[in-house]
């Protein structure tokens, strides 16, 4: 096959002579595809000038694993496995979103029942915590600051346990299907959350003395790669990234789905406290923050979950599954809040009796919040470029899907 | 602001014949728009006072099949100010030759955030975007041949000698 069209080659041919055409004092480095402080395989191509970024050129895709055309050949239930591959550091919100809109699709959302919809929620704000230390912790690394890794990583493991506990996997779990569960939460698995929670607030105070207020950590990140409001929405950031541009816009309270409306927790925004809003530091108190909130939400679905919507003997998590996932003709555009951001699905459906969707695509946040790396990372130096990558935290298996 | 008067909006704008027809069955309606538009309507929907679409959600390529030969783009706008969402369609019939893609106008002028998304339909379904600042492969290595997501593509059998099992 030869493509005798010059058109679509045109591009290729632009970039490779703008590498080509790098003057004496300038250099191509390439930071990746193994590097540590890329999370993942993720190649920066930097044209710098000394110890000045002049360019960044992002080359993803080594992570590809092909989501959407596994999708066009999988009924729903069996892409949830999937779904879970794309943010593996939250697989559980991914297949939240995923299940909520193929049970939208299905006209199914408004029969779950109120135990399942609380565990989904709880369920995916311990993940969210657990994404939301390893952002900080390696972001701590990437600094220079091992401490926190550590002791994020400590206490992320109570929270793999459970979920191990519960769906029988660490990271992939595969817990929330379409219209139920894989199973109830196991025995005493509310009281043992509780201890989590108990255990982990002043673990939290501490991380704060740690690394929040830390000096050398606030030079680091303080006035860096500033991140202007408009910048973020007009690239399509979402999530902390977002939010900590100083703009309130969390699709838990826009969208209000789920339980979520049932809830209270406040949407924590970067001001600016340490230096300009929307820099490096604002990104990751968002972070700090959310992990707070998210432990109030875990603390009231525990309430409920322990108190009127206790577990009876008869409750079936599987008993409102469809036989067959046959949505109706049509599309569908779900959106929801991942922990990186605002992750969607758009399915098109174009058989009502098939149980296998026409057409997936992900709209991954980490993709989105990448894109704007080239924008804030000009004219920064090297070592900035870090602390700005590692505070978009990414997820490589997002990205590339 | 419902979908009547976006309808309305767009109309004054632009005159009749730039929406081409509407989808009220499902969930979410959507708007199909002259596919030469697109980008105005975008730019249009995003600065003008009573909408502000001003977040491109997502942005999907999507070939409707072997029998239709035709392909489309779908945009998914939000409005931040507003707290709406909106989605638009353009689609065109393409013979599938490789030499001549379907082709689209670029809004990444409008959205920034479509400068990716855009790079990755051309990547997977192979629809060209006029007016692209950097349209190469995304996901794909640059010397890829053909476009994954296709419905008439078959799996290559060799990658630069390899064979692929």
């Amino acid at each position: 096959m030869n493509i005798t069209n010059s058109k679509y080659e045109e591009a290729l041919e632009r970039y490779n002579k703008k590498i080509l055409d790098a003057s004496a004092q300038e250099m191509v480095l390439n930071m990746g595809p193994q590097h540590p402080s890329t999370h993942g395989v993720l190649r920066l191509e930097l044209i710098t000038d000394g110890e000045i970024v002049k360019e960044v050129i992002p080359h993803m895709g080594y992570l590809h694993r092909c989501f959407e055309k596994h999708a066009e050949s999988l009924t729903y239930q069996q892409t949830i496995p999937f779904t879970d591959r794309m943010d593996y550091l939250a697989s559980m919100n991914n297949s939240h979103i995923w299940t909520m809109g193929v049970e939208r699709m299905m006209g199914i959302d408004k029969d779950i029942p109120k135990r399942i919809e609380y565990i989904r929620v709880l369920v995916c704000e311990l993940n969210r915590i657990a994404s939301h230390l390893i952002a900080i912790g390696t972001y701590g690394i990437d600094i220079g600051a091992f401490t926190p890794f550590l002791w994020c990583f400590r206490d992320r493991e109570h929270i793999m346990g459970m979920l191990e506990w519960a769906s029988g996997s660490r990271m992939l779990y595969n817990y929330i299907w379409v219209g139920g569960l894989f199973y109830d939460l196991p025995v005493g698995f509310e009281e043992r959350c509780r201890e989590f929670v108990d255990y982990f607030k002043p673990k939290l105070i501490e991380l704060n003395e740690l690394l929040t207020n830390n000096q050398i950590f606030i030079s680091r990140t303080a006035n860096v790669g500033v991140l202007p409001m408009d910048v973020a929405i007009n690239y399509g950031c979402s999530g902390p990234m977002l939010r900590g541009s100083g703009l309130k816009w969390d699709l838990r309270r826009i969208d209000g789905y789920s339980v979520y409306p049932e809830l209270e927790f406040d949407v924590p925004i970067g001001n600016g406290e340490m230096g300009t809003i929307g820099d490096c530091w604002d990104r990751y108190k968002v972070r700090v923050d959310e992990i707070a909130q998210s432990l109030r939400i875990v603390e009231q679905c525990l309430d409920r979950l322990q108190k009127e919507l206790k577990r009876t003997p008869d409750f079936d998590p599987r008993a409102k599954m469809p036989r067959k996932i046959t949505p109706k003709v049509q599309d569908f555009y779900i959106r929801g809040e991942g922990a990186k951001g605002e992750l969607g699905f758009y399915f098109i459906h174009n058989d009502a009796r098939s149980e296998i969707p026409f057409r997936v695509k992900s709209r991954g946040p980490s993709f989105c919040n990448l894109s704007v790396l080239p924008a804030i990372a000009k004219g920064v130096m090297i070592a900035d470029l870090i602390a700005i990558i590692g505070s978009i935290d990414f997820v490589l298996g997002e990205v590339d899907r | 602001m419902n979908l009547e008067e976006i309808k309305s909006i767009l109309i004054q704008k632009f005159g009749e014949s730039v929406i081409v027809g509407e989808e009220t069955t499902g969930l979410q309606p959507a708007l199909m728009i002259d596919p030469d538009r697109i980008a105005d309507v975008c730019l249009e929907l995003r600065d003008n006072p009573k909408t502000y679409f001003d977040f491109l959600s997502c942005l999907s390529g999507v070939d409707y099949g072997v029998e239709t030969n035709r392909f489309g783009v779908v945009y998914h706008l939000a409005s931040i100010p507003y707290q709406t969402q909106l989605t638009l369609k353009v689609s065109k019939e393409n013979n599938r030759n490789l030499d001549n893609l379907p082709s689209f106008p670029s809004i990444s002028s409008v959205y920034h955030s479509a400068d990716w998304h855009e790079r990755e339909a051309f990547d997977m379904e192979g629809i060209f975007f006029e007016g692209h600042p950097d349209l190469r492969r995304i996901l794909m290595p640059d010397d890829w041949e053909g476009y994954p997501l296709r419905k008439d593509y078959k799996n290559a059998e060799y990658y630069k000698g390899i064979k692929i099992d």
